[in-house]
């Protein structure tokens, strides 16, 4: 039963009318055709977009107080942002090698995305050291606050990002799962890293045009 | 089962026309399981089974158990502030301490007992039995949900004991005061409350997560959304709310530590505090208001949904009817949802907002008493004519439709910008919030416990205790609240700790003072009476049979009750029908589960609703 119903046609459901009976018997229990993992995912990407989004909303009003003071973008982050943008493309990349079953390619990209991922957040933590190094602590403006408050806040999604990375890379080279399985794990780990580029992308966009 | 109604077997049926064969594979088959069957943890030590248990059940009690105990102590902290109010000439408590307790009854109430007992309670015992699934998606995660809230509630408890006491901002923690000298708290206290709620958002989106997952995915075969009992609409709507409004929650906790710890301005405007000029400035704490409001009051829905959806059921199965307009029920909670995100300034009026924007919040105010109507008409007309047992859970139910109609009565007055500005910040305001979401939810939860309890432990609670706790519980909350809305009317404001002999403030005020107080040390000693049930029907109970209130819905119809680990033995149970086909015409019982086969209720010609 995966023929797809939009919301409205499953609210308006008569689940006692004879028709409506025999097509419901036949239901096997699942509303979306998801492995639970991806709806876990959506739901927690759903969470945090909120949680971003308020953080947007929260920077865009305190902006407006004159005591505002912009901080320099060092070209140190666009490098970042560089790095993310290509872990993000070798992910994509690395999925299509685990569909095909390219054992080798798809264990050396995975490496090479764990790479990438502690190096983004080195490069962060430099950032944050040659920004203070500069005299621009969190208090002395707000608008130093909120990019180490952004930064930390997108840092620790990464930092769980890499935890299940680890998972999922050392099932991979174990090959405790089925290819299914694996390849579902491998497709979710990598619609998180595009998540988490497209958050970082419109944090640093906003820092910037600010 | 099958046994009871072989005899019907001539009778005509209504979805076939063939009737000849006994049992006709026909209308009872239904396609094979196109999804595995899920893998379970199992436990394997004494630690794994009862402390870090990955069994939903467990986690529900554990959670309903942790709630119950922290709420005792919001109930204890209750009355402490009513013995200040109703004396003050005595010296009771101090205004520090009497601040500190409003602050922890208030975050204790809302947060620790109500959602965690109506999500993580009632949502992890209820979610899988009730949709036939054999545990929560992800089993790991939902411990780890549970043992953050217990960090939580510990750390919350731990600002007892620090220098300067628990905080005393009041349960909104408004900035700048929260974290300015003078406010109780305002170091240690506020910090480790502010922690404490981080803590809580944390584990309750793992929970929340879990909610989610199982209830779209992993229902049993012939689950279809629109066969779900309400009660899972209800618990399932307000898991998506929280997981809307709990960042906004996050968002203004994490400022506001940044700000008290190390000295940013998100929200702490420029300002002089003792006579030296904080270092402070710009910061803006309307934007703490937003942030809190925007979680507050969906925060209203995440603890009364879950209340709607339960008590539809209960008043379902206690007058033995249809709940009436069951799909109108739902698309009230939805609706009722989505409309919680548009009304959240209304708790801002006296903020100094445009008045545009207050009328744009009174009107979106007025607009969600709409559907939120249509579920108080719904349970009177599920209640028409229906076989109504007046038993515990009936009784409760009952009590909540009053008290919530009350409550939202008042509503209306304060979501009126003018009406409210006048009542803003006096009894009033205490007694209706008091109403709608305290009392009315805690009836729920009372009624559910005593429901579900035989699910729980195999035993009924004792009955006559029960009425007497339902009367002076119900009896007692009118007593406390209906005079605050007097008080509120003649002007007594709230917040303040002492309230004395003075020209402003009528006679009578100190009266009812002293009445209240009396009510609430009486309602408050009628629930030792119910802990005394809760725990020692456990051994004492009367043995309840299997399924003792004939429901129809899933979690009365495993193997065991109560339900082993898994839930269902070896097949996971198939579902017919929705869970609301009471008093049947044509069937032998008055109620027909929903996993009974066609074939054995042929007879039944199932209502029109």
């Amino acid at each position: 039963m995966s023929e797809k119903k939009s919301i409205f046609q499953l609210l308006t459901e008569k689940p006692w009318e004879k028709d409506q009976i025999e097509s419901d018997n036949k239901h096997q229990g699942q509303t979306l055709s998801l492995t639970k993992q991806k709806l876990g995912l959506r739901t927690v990407m759903a969470a945090s977009t909120v949680l971003f989004s308020l953080f947007v909303v929260a920077y865009s009003d305190r902006m407006l107080v004159s005591d505002w003071r912009n901080m320099p973008e060092p070209w140190l982050l666009w490098l970042n942002t560089g790095i993310l943008v290509i872990s993000s493309l070798v992910f994509h990349q690395t999925t299509k090698y685990a569909k095909k079953e390219i054992y080798d390619k798809t264990k050396n990209s995975l490496y090479f995305i764990g790479f990438l991922a502690y190096s983004f957040l080195i490069g962060q933590l430099i950032v944050w050291y040659q920004l203070m190094h500069n005299g621009y602590y969190a208090t002395s403006n707000v608008a130093n606050a909120f990019f180490y408050l952004f930064t930390t806040i997108h840092g620790l999604h990464i930092i769980g990002g890499i935890y299940f990375w680890g998972k999922t890379t050392s099932k991979f080279i174990k090959k405790s799962l089925k290819k299914d399985e694996i390849n579902n794990l491998i497709d979710i780990c990598a619609v998180y890293w595009h998540f988490l580029l497209a958050v970082w992308l419109v944090l640093f966009g906003l820092m910037l045009s600010s | 089962m099958s046994d009871e109604y072989e005899h019907k077997l001539e009778a005509k049926s209504d979805y076939v026309a063939d009737t000849s064969s006994v049992s006709t594979p026909d209308i009872d088959s239904v396609p094979d399981a196109e999804l595995p069957d899920q893998e379970l943890y199992h436990s394997h030590s004494w630690w794994t089974t009862y402390v870090f248990s990955q069994d939903a059940k467990y986690i529900g009690i554990q959670y309903a158990l942790t709630a119950i105990g922290t709420g005792l102590l919001g109930l204890v902290l209750s009355w402490l502030m009513r013995i200040q109010l109703a004396f003050p000439g005595l010296g009771w408590l101090d205004p520090a301490s009497y601040y500190q307790f409003v602050t922890m009854h208030g975050m204790i109430m809302v947060v620790y007992l109500l959602t965690a007992l109506f999500l993580g309670g009632f949502g992890n015992l209820l979610i899988p039995l009730m949709c036939g699934a054999r545990d929560m998606a992800f089993p790991y995660v939902n411990m780890l949900s549970y043992w953050a809230f217990v960090v939580a509630v510990l750390v919350l408890l731990a600002s007892f004991f620090v220098p300067g006491g628990p905080t005393g901002a009041g349960w909104t923690l408004y900035p700048p005061q929260a974290i300015t000298a003078g406010t109780p708290g305002s170091d240690m206290g506020i910090i480790l409350m502010l922690i404490s709620l981080i803590l809580f958002v944390a584990g309750f989106t793992m929970g929340g997560l879990n909610y989610i997952v199982t209830v779209l995915q992993l229902r049993a075969r012939g689950m279809t959304l629109m066969r779900l009992p309400l009660t899972i609409w209800g618990i399932f709507t307000a898991t998506v709310l929280a997981m809307f409004a709990f960042p906004a929650l996050l968002v203004g906790c994490l400022m506001m530590t940044l700000d008290s710890l190390i000295g940013t301005s998100f929200f702490m405007p420029a300002m002089v505090s003792l006579g030296e000029k904080l270092t402070y400035e710009g910061g803006s704490p309307i934007l703490f208001q937003h942030l809190f409001w925007f979680f507050g009051h969906p925060e209203v829905y995440i603890v009364a949904l879950p209340a709607f959806g339960i008590v539809s059921d209960l008043l379902s199965v206690h007058s033995r009817k249809t709940i009436f307009g069951y799909r109108m029920m739902v698309w009230a909670i939805v609706g009722i949802g989505a409309l919680s995100f548009f009304v959240w300034a209304h708790h801002m009026y006296v903020s100094g907002m445009n008045p545009w924007f207050g009328f744009f919040f009174a009107t979106t105010t007025l607009i969600i008493a709409v559907p939120t109507a249509i579920k108080v008409y719904n349970w009177i007309l599920t209640l028409w004519r229906g076989n109504i047992v007046l038993s515990l859970p009936m009784l409760f139910s009952l009590g909540f439709i009053v008290t919530f109609l009350n409550g939202g009565l008042t509503g209306l007055f304060l979501g009126n910008v003018t009406v409210d500005v006048p009542l803003s910040d006096t009894y009033f305001v205490v007694a209706h919030f008091h109403m709608v979401m305290g009392i009315a939810p805690i009836l729920v939860v009372f009624g559910a416990i005593y429901h579900w309890y035989p699910l729980i432990t195999g035993r009924m609670m004792n009955e006559a205790l029960g009425k007497v706790h339902f009367w002076i519980t119900f009896i007692g909350s009118y007593a406390i609240y209906f005079p605050m809305h007097y008080q509120g009317f003649v002007g007594v404001p709230r917040r303040y700790f002492e309230i004395y002999d003075s020209p402003y403030i009528d006679t009578s005020t100190l009266l009812l003072n002293k009445f209240i107080t009396i009510a609430v040390l009486i309602v408050g000693a009628a629930q030792l009476l119910f802990l005394y049930n809760l725990f020692a029907s456990a051994r004492l109970g009367k043995k309840a049979e299997k399924n003792p209130w004939k429901a129809n819905s899933l979690e009365w119809q495993t193997p065991q009750m109560p339900a082993e680990h898994g839930n269902w033995g070896k097949e996971l149970p198939k579902v017919y029908r929705w869970p609301y086909d009471f008093s049947v015409p044509g069937a032998k019982e008055d109620y027909i589960p929903q996993n009974q086969p066609p074939s054995e209720i042929i007879g039944a010609k199932v209502e029109k609703t």
